[in-house]
């Protein structure tokens, strides 16, 4: 086995790696975003909504759950173009990113509605707070805290799994990687590069979620515990 | 253009016997791996700690897709480019499930609470004994549910297995459209396969959990 590493050849396709990274972030961040919002609501409506809603919600998450993303994204993206609407392959992996981090949130966050204690919400009715604040302020909030980290891991995975979206040729990391390596025949450097900034990109959005939890949870700031 | 038809179900069928094939190379190989690090993980020796850490660190923030595509690429370049697809595929998905399994059974191993290590090692039990006799048995218990939820996962993952070229059950789904254009009938029934296999999973993992916190409620 003599085979020279080369990743010289590399090197000028450093501004691609930069803008496949750029987008694997935009991506991400998008989905993220309108994951935890759509997730949230999953959860209030499964946890407090009419009978039919409950179900709905409970049969979306186990079916997405239970389901590969990458067929998630196949029958987005060709179900989308033979219904003759014309997507381009980002807009379509967001579409398909956001159906599936919804429903995982909505699991965790279930998980830390129902840790909320009865004995709170009915201290909250006795103080005169309304419905929303109460989900507000009594709910949600120590919830989100509580399952913080749980949440803080299923989005790092979701940036992570946002490279199947180069299956649908979305212009990502990985996409922006098969691309190189066509042209260089440098496979295995270019896939060594690829992993390597996947690696850094998970060390940073880890980092990030650290910095904003401490921003946004007081309590943990100040007091150095959660709750 | 042909529609979909029962030739191509059958062919569906046989493509999701291969995706539970794999499944099970994956687990059983990920598995036995997965073991060895969770031990190291909780060594005495700095050294293996900080390598096994290493290792899981870097299964968990690299995609699976990429880690398929640098042992399909690795392999060609020591020479065994002549290797089934499934050898590729499998070598992936178990490297990828052992970086998981391990850091799972890492934290059932260190749930045991530490003074069962102690008590053990008052009467007079070897590391060995005591990891064999006291820890794994109660850790095992605790690992049941996880592990099981874990599987679903593996089975999901394994989708990811056509990018080397091996026909499991979301390829054929592929090839079929490709030849049908009939996406939704192809890959509703790609998914519905998929949740047949893992739904059973889910439900088992989610009675083993309910199970063990009987006491906790």
């Amino acid at each position: 086995m003599t085979y020279q590493f080369e990743f010289s050849s590399l090197l000028p396709y450093w501004r691609e790696f930069l803008d496949g990274v750029w987008l694997t972030l935009q991506l991400s961040a998008i989905s993220t975003v309108l994951g935890f919002t759509g997730g949230a609501l999953c959860a209030i409506a499964r946890a407090d909504g009419p009978p039919w809603l409950k179900r709905v919600v409970g049969a979306y998450v186990e079916v997405i759950r239970n389901t590969p993303l990458l067929v998630q994204v196949f029958l987005v993206y060709f179900g989308i173009a033979v219904l003759g609407i014309r997507v381009d392959a980002n807009l379509a992996a967001v579409l398909a990113l956001v159906v599936n981090v919804v429903a995982y949130t909505c699991e965790i966050m279930r998980a830390g509605i129902e840790s909320v204690h009865k004995a709170q919400v009915e201290a909250a009715e006795c103080l005169g707070l309304n419905r929303r604040q109460t989900y507000w302020h009594v709910i949600l909030r120590p919830a989100i805290e509580r399952v913080y980290p749980a949440l803080v891991s299923q989005y790092v995975l979701l940036m992570l799994a946002s490279s199947i979206t180069s299956q649908i040729s979305a212009e990502e990391l990985t996409a922006v990687a098969n691309r190189i390596q066509s042209d260089t025949f440098r496979s295995f450097e270019t896939y060594i590069v690829v992993g390597l900034l996947y690696l850094a990109l998970s060390f940073v959005v880890r980092w990030a979620f650290w910095g904003f939890g401490m921003l946004v949870f007081t309590r943990r700031r100040k007091l150095g515990t959660a709750l | 253009m042909p529609s979909f038809g029962l030739g191509h179900l059958w062919f569906l069928l046989i493509a999701a016997g291969w995706t539970i094939a794999l499944s099970a190379i994956a687990f059983l190989g990920g598995g036995v791996l997965g073991f060895f690090i969770a031990l190291a993980r909780i060594s005495e020796s700095r050294l293996l700690r900080g390598l096994s850490g290493a290792y899981v660190q870097l299964v968990q923030g690299t995609p699976l897709l990429i880690l398929l595509f640098l042992i399909y690429f690795g392999l060609a370049i020591i020479g065994l480019d002549q290797l089934p697809a499934l050898i590729a595929a499998g070598a992936g998905l178990t490297i990828y499930s052992s970086g998981f399994l391990a850091e799972i059974w890492r934290g059932c191993l260190q749930s045991v609470p530490k003074t069962q290590w102690e008590a053990a090692e008052c009467l007079a039990m070897t590391r060995w004994q005591r990891l064999t006799r006291v820890i794994l048995p109660q850790a095992m218990r605790i690992a049941t549910a996880p592990t099981v939820g874990f599987l679903v996962q593996i089975v999901k993952n394994t989708s990811l297995a056509s990018v080397v070229g091996f026909v499991e059950l979301s390829q054929a789904g592929k090839l079929i459209n490709n030849s049908t254009f009939q996406p939704f009938a192809v890959f509703l029934t790609v998914a519905a396969l998929y949740f047949l296999i893992c739904y059973p999973l889910s439900a088992w993992s989610r009675g083993l959990e309910r199970r063990l916190n009987v006491g906790r409620r």
